[in-house]
């Protein structure tokens, strides 16, 4: 891996990219806010594949969370609320050379950016996504979010929401070509870790469904995650193989085989346990932007001539008479 | 209930019973029910006549609904073909000649005042002995009610002579009455079988056989039993040219551009452009995205656009509407970005299919907050394949968003023009990927234009965060309000610098006098036909049409300062000056004329209506001649 990059070309050390390279402004987020702890581990994912910074390229929509690319060393593109995916496939048909990573709050992910959510999964673009889950909106000050759990009190549902949540994974892997869906705490920085790494090199979509915390408005929302035992750690020769220590910290496991889209779905229904890992994975889906890879190399001669073709068809020849007009 | 009037006699002919009229112009129709094929005659009538040295445009008629009911009046679907011995600029006033293969789409035609009144009616006759008594009735009540205007009606047994070929004279109809206007214009029947050759290539011989049947036989129909026959004289043509509609054009434009990313979401009547962009775009390495919404066609242009060469956008109206805030970041990020608004008749979904020029100010406009853009309008189907090669140009260089307002009336009209050479400048260079000087930033604005490089991912070096939110030269969130401001006029430089680029348009007529109308987009010709029709009756006015609406070029104030009234001409809304309810404190002004009211301080009028139709010259010369009488 070091050394070498995606287009296999050779890296020569001295272009080695330290922690700090990948490191911008100092992050504004509340202390004890869980977008911190993902940005680290974003960062030291970078560190050790050794993404060239001026060829990755961090997208994100509006909120908290979105702030995220400011705070990278790469490029970055701090877009609009809900649409930091269309946003980010453009990049990615544009550029199939650029690494893409998107990240999103849960109010541009599952509410404003919706359909774009849905389809995003469908063209499984090769890209990494993760969702910022605090089940609430943070930037706009504590309102309502769909993925906020029945009853919360917030600015905006004073009395509680009435609702039951969305629940992120379920719809993502409710949707026809989802090729990787996985979900991790933010305060499990290991697993995150192990996590992104896989979605990054994972070939499609990768959607990551990060539980995060929000001290600020809803600083006991996760408290019961807090404790190991409300943990499934999901495990798997194709998966993840979690450290020894971690297996021991966190006691309850499956063995779920991440082709096993059944028990992933039921695995997203889960109430009682937050299974954290890799829930889905499929290589063999088809990927939108290589069906639409573009050709590479066009001469202007190619475009002359498509021109030409399709002039030709259309042609009239000089005629005599009247006065003659251009 | 049998008491049909006597019509026109249809019957075959003695020889020298014809005399051929020389024509200078005329303008023929063909409507039929959706699908029966009246719009492919049309266009194939209009591509012989241009080929064969006339000068023409042709324009479709088109219901808004994909099948609208059979035999109505308001689901007529076909063609319009003005041709004439010289150029011709716009559609024309009312259809001479009318082919319709049944009386309810005649009857919609004739209602809609698109008819003069002694037009030339060739009808299908199958209706009039239909076993649908309901059918037989209308058919008879209809022309009955015809008959007693000055309408020429002539039944046609169309069917009945192409069964004598095909099992299915509704396919098929539409080549033989191709074949009977080819005969009444004296066209050469062999230029008309290249035609149909053409037209059914890509369906092979056994397709093009039976239609080339079909063709000779209503020629030959034609050649027997009609008593008139029409010569309009070739206008010539010294070079070579092409003729297609404005979406193609357009399409054709984009690929010329270097373009090649495309994103968009269907939507009437953009999207024949992307269709044809779609054939021809992968030949060149391009990409049409049909998105899930037009928010997400935008923003996928915009992100395109910005990991390198420009992207474009096409849509209409409403999808306008929904791609505005994704606008105002291109606008505020500096992203170059072409954005082709074909427009049709709004608000809401309004008239799909119909022309109307309503979105000038929406489009300077309708980002929130202050977001500079560029506005440009085509005024002939030929402008409309260099629109997106010069605004391309544009957006790279001033780093901005710039609209392409083209309408229903481009996007289905054809017009021959010159035949373009391939330019190398006119695609974009391969963008830089060399590494970034050291004290270059993301936003290197030029103290006096506002102008800065753009710095794209994978340039060394150049690593920064691209915001919505205000931003420092080095694209770093603003919270000092200084910056804003700084950046604001920065950003709004960059149209006062292009502003200085443009050429002031040019007077058409006289450069004083006592009416100047000046117009934009597809107006052109009908409005300088209009003109010198009415000059020619002796009244001092004169034209003045505008391609850039944002910014102006300069001295258009001194144009219009040389005329004692000032109007604009446009199919869009306006109270009218005629009713006493409105006065200055509440009057509603057209698109243009506001702008240039503000702009100018001028008095300037406005006569404009959203009737969905091509404005007709002679309405025009009647309002000229009220306002100078
Ligand atoms: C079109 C639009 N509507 C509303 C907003 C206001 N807004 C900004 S962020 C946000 C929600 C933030 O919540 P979430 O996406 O969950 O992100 P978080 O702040 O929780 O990380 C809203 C409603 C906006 N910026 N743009
Ligand atoms: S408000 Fe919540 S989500 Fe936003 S920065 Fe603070 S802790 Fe994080
Ligand atoms: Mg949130």
């Amino acid at each position: 891996m070091f050394g070498i990059n995606q287009n296999c070309e050779i890296a020569l050390p001295d272009t080695y990219y330290t922690l700090e390279e990948y490191q911008s402004n100092v992050p504004r987020w509340c202390p004890g806010c869980g977008d911190n702890s993902i940005l680290t581990s974003v960062q030291r994912l970078c560190r050790d594949e050794q993404l060239a910074p001026e060829k990755t390229v961090f997208v994100s929509g509006i909120g908290c969370s979105s702030r995220f690319p400011h705070y990278m060393g790469t490029d970055g593109f701090h877009g609009l609320h809900g649409r930091a995916l269309p946003i980010a496939e453009g990049i990615k048909i544009r550029r199939p050379d650029l690494d893409v990573f998107v990240n999103m709050g849960d109010g541009d992910c599952c509410s404003i950016g919706t359909a774009h959510w849905i389809h995003a999964v469908r063209y499984n673009m090769n890209m990494v996504a993760m969702l910022h889950n605090n089940e609430i909106y943070g930037l706009t000050k504590l309102q309502v979010s769909p993925t906020s759990p029945q009853g919360l009190v917030t600015n905006t549902t004073p009395t509680g929401s009435p609702l039951k949540p969305i629940k992120p994974l379920s719809v993502t892997l409710g949707i026809s070509n989802v090729s990787f869906v996985a979900q991790v705490g933010e305060w499990m920085p290991e697993m995150m870790y192990d996590i992104i790494k896989a979605a990054y090199h994972h070939r499609g979509f990768s959607f990551i469904h990060i539980v995060q915390r929000c001290p600020h408005f809803t600083p006991h929302m996760f408290d019961h995650l807090m404790q190991p035992e409300s943990i499934l750690m999901l495990q798997h020769e194709d998966g993840l193989n979690s450290s020894e220590t971690m297996l021991k910290t966190f006691k309850n496991h499956e063995n779920h085989d991440p082709s096993n889209l059944n028990r992933a779905r039921e695995l997203a229904e889960k109430e009682d346990l937050l299974p954290v890992g890799i829930l889905y994975r499929n290589e063999n889906v088809e990927v939108y932007d290589d069906a639409k890879r573009r050709k590479r190399f066009v001469t202007s001669e190619m475009r002359k001539n498509v021109l030409e073709n399709a002039f030709n068809k259309i042609l009239i020849e000089p005629v005599s008479g009247g006065n003659g007009h251009a | 209930m049998d008491k049909v009037e006597a019509l026109a006699k249809v019957s075959p002919l003695a020889a020298g019973e014809k005399k051929k009229v020389l024509l200078k112009e005329h303008i023929i129709e063909i409507v039929s029910d959706a699908g029966e094929g009246a719009q492919k005659a049309g266009q194939a009538f209009g591509a012989i006549s241009a080929k064969s040295g006339n000068g023409i445009w042709t324009v479709e008629i088109i219901p808004a609904e994909i099948q609208p009911p059979p035999r109505s009046k308001v689901g007529g679907s076909g063609n319009r073909i003005r041709i004439g011995s010289f150029y011709i600029t716009n559609a024309g006033d009312e259809a001479d000649l009318v082919v319709a293969f049944n009386e309810q789409s005649l009857l919609g035609r004739f209602e809609s005042d698109n008819m003069k009144p002694n037009a030339i009616v060739l009808l299908e006759d199958k209706w009039r002995d239909h076993a649908d008594p309901e059918i037989k009735k209308m058919y008879r009540e209809g022309l009955d009610e015809l008959s007693k205007t000055k309408l020429r009606i002539y039944e046609v047994p169309m069917e009945k002579e192409c069964l004598k070929i095909v099992q299915n004279p509704q396919r098929g109809k539409n080549m033989w009455a191709l074949g009977m206007l080819c005969s009444i214009y004296s066209r050469d029947l062999e230029a008309a079988r290249n035609e149909i050759r053409l037209t059914f290539a890509k369906k092979g011989e056994k397709v093009i056989a039976p239609n080339i049947q079909l063709l000779e036989s209503g020629y030959a129909w034609a050649e027997e039993n009609l008593d008139f026959k029409f010569e309009i004289p070739s206008a010539g043509i010294k070079d070579r040219q092409i003729v297609l509609n404005g979406n193609t054009a357009l399409a054709l434009g984009v690929v010329a551009s270097g373009m090649d990313v495309c994103a968009m979401y269907p939507i009437t009547p953009a999207t024949s452009a992307s269709h044809y962009l779609s054939e021809i775009f992968e030949h060149v390495g391009g990409v049409v995205h049909q998105a899930e919404d037009e928010i997400a066609a935008a923003a996928f242009a915009v992100g395109a656009s910005y990991a390198g060469k420009c992207a474009v956008t096409i849509t209409s109206g409403p999808g306008l509407s929904l791609k505005t805030e994704v606008l105002g970041l291109a606008s505020m990020a500096e992203i170059p970005l072409v954005v082709v608004n074909v427009q049709r008749g709004g608000p809401s979904t309004g008239l799909p299919t119909k022309v109307e020029q309503g979105d000038l100010l929406m489009s300077l406009f309708h980002t929130h907050g202050d977001a500079p853009k560029i506005v440009m309008a085509p005024a002939t189907i030929e402008d409309c394949f260099y629109a997106p090669i010069t605004a391309r140009k544009i957006a790279e260089t001033f780093r901005m968003p710039v609209y392409i307002l083209s309408d229903a009336n481009l996007a289905t009209g054809q017009q021959p023009f010159m035949k373009p050479e391939f330019k190398e400048e006119w695609v974009a260079p391969p963008f830089d990927q060399s590494p970034v000087p050291e004290d270059m930033a993301p936003y290197d604005w030029d103290e006096e234009t506002g102008l800065s490089s753009r710095i794209i991912p994978g340039q060394p070096g150049g690593m920064h965060t691209l915001t919505g939110l205000a931003h420092s030269r080095e694209s770093k969130v603003a919270y000092d309000p200084w910056i804003n401001q700084f950046a604001m006029e920065k950003r709004s430089k960059k149209l006062a610098a292009f502003q200085k680029t443009l050429q002031t348009p040019k007077v058409h007529g006289d450069k004083k006098g006592d009416l100047l109308i000046i117009g934009w987009g597809s107006t052109l010709g009908v409005i300088e036909e209009a003109v010198d029709a009415a000059c020619e009756k002796g009244y001092s006015v004169s034209s003045l049409h505008l391609k850039y609406l944002q910014p102006m070029a300069s001295g258009i104030k001194e144009i219009l300062q040389q005329f004692k009234q000032v109007m604009t001409v446009e199919i869009n809304y306006s109270d009218s000056y005629k009713d006493k309810f409105f006065d200055e404190n509440n009057r509603r002004y057209s698109n243009l004329a506001l702008l240039l009211r503000a702009r100018y301080l001028i008095d300037v009028d406005c006569w404009s209506n959203v009737f969905g139709q091509p404005i007709k010259p002679h309405s025009i010369i009647d309002m000229i001649e009220e306002r100078l009488k």
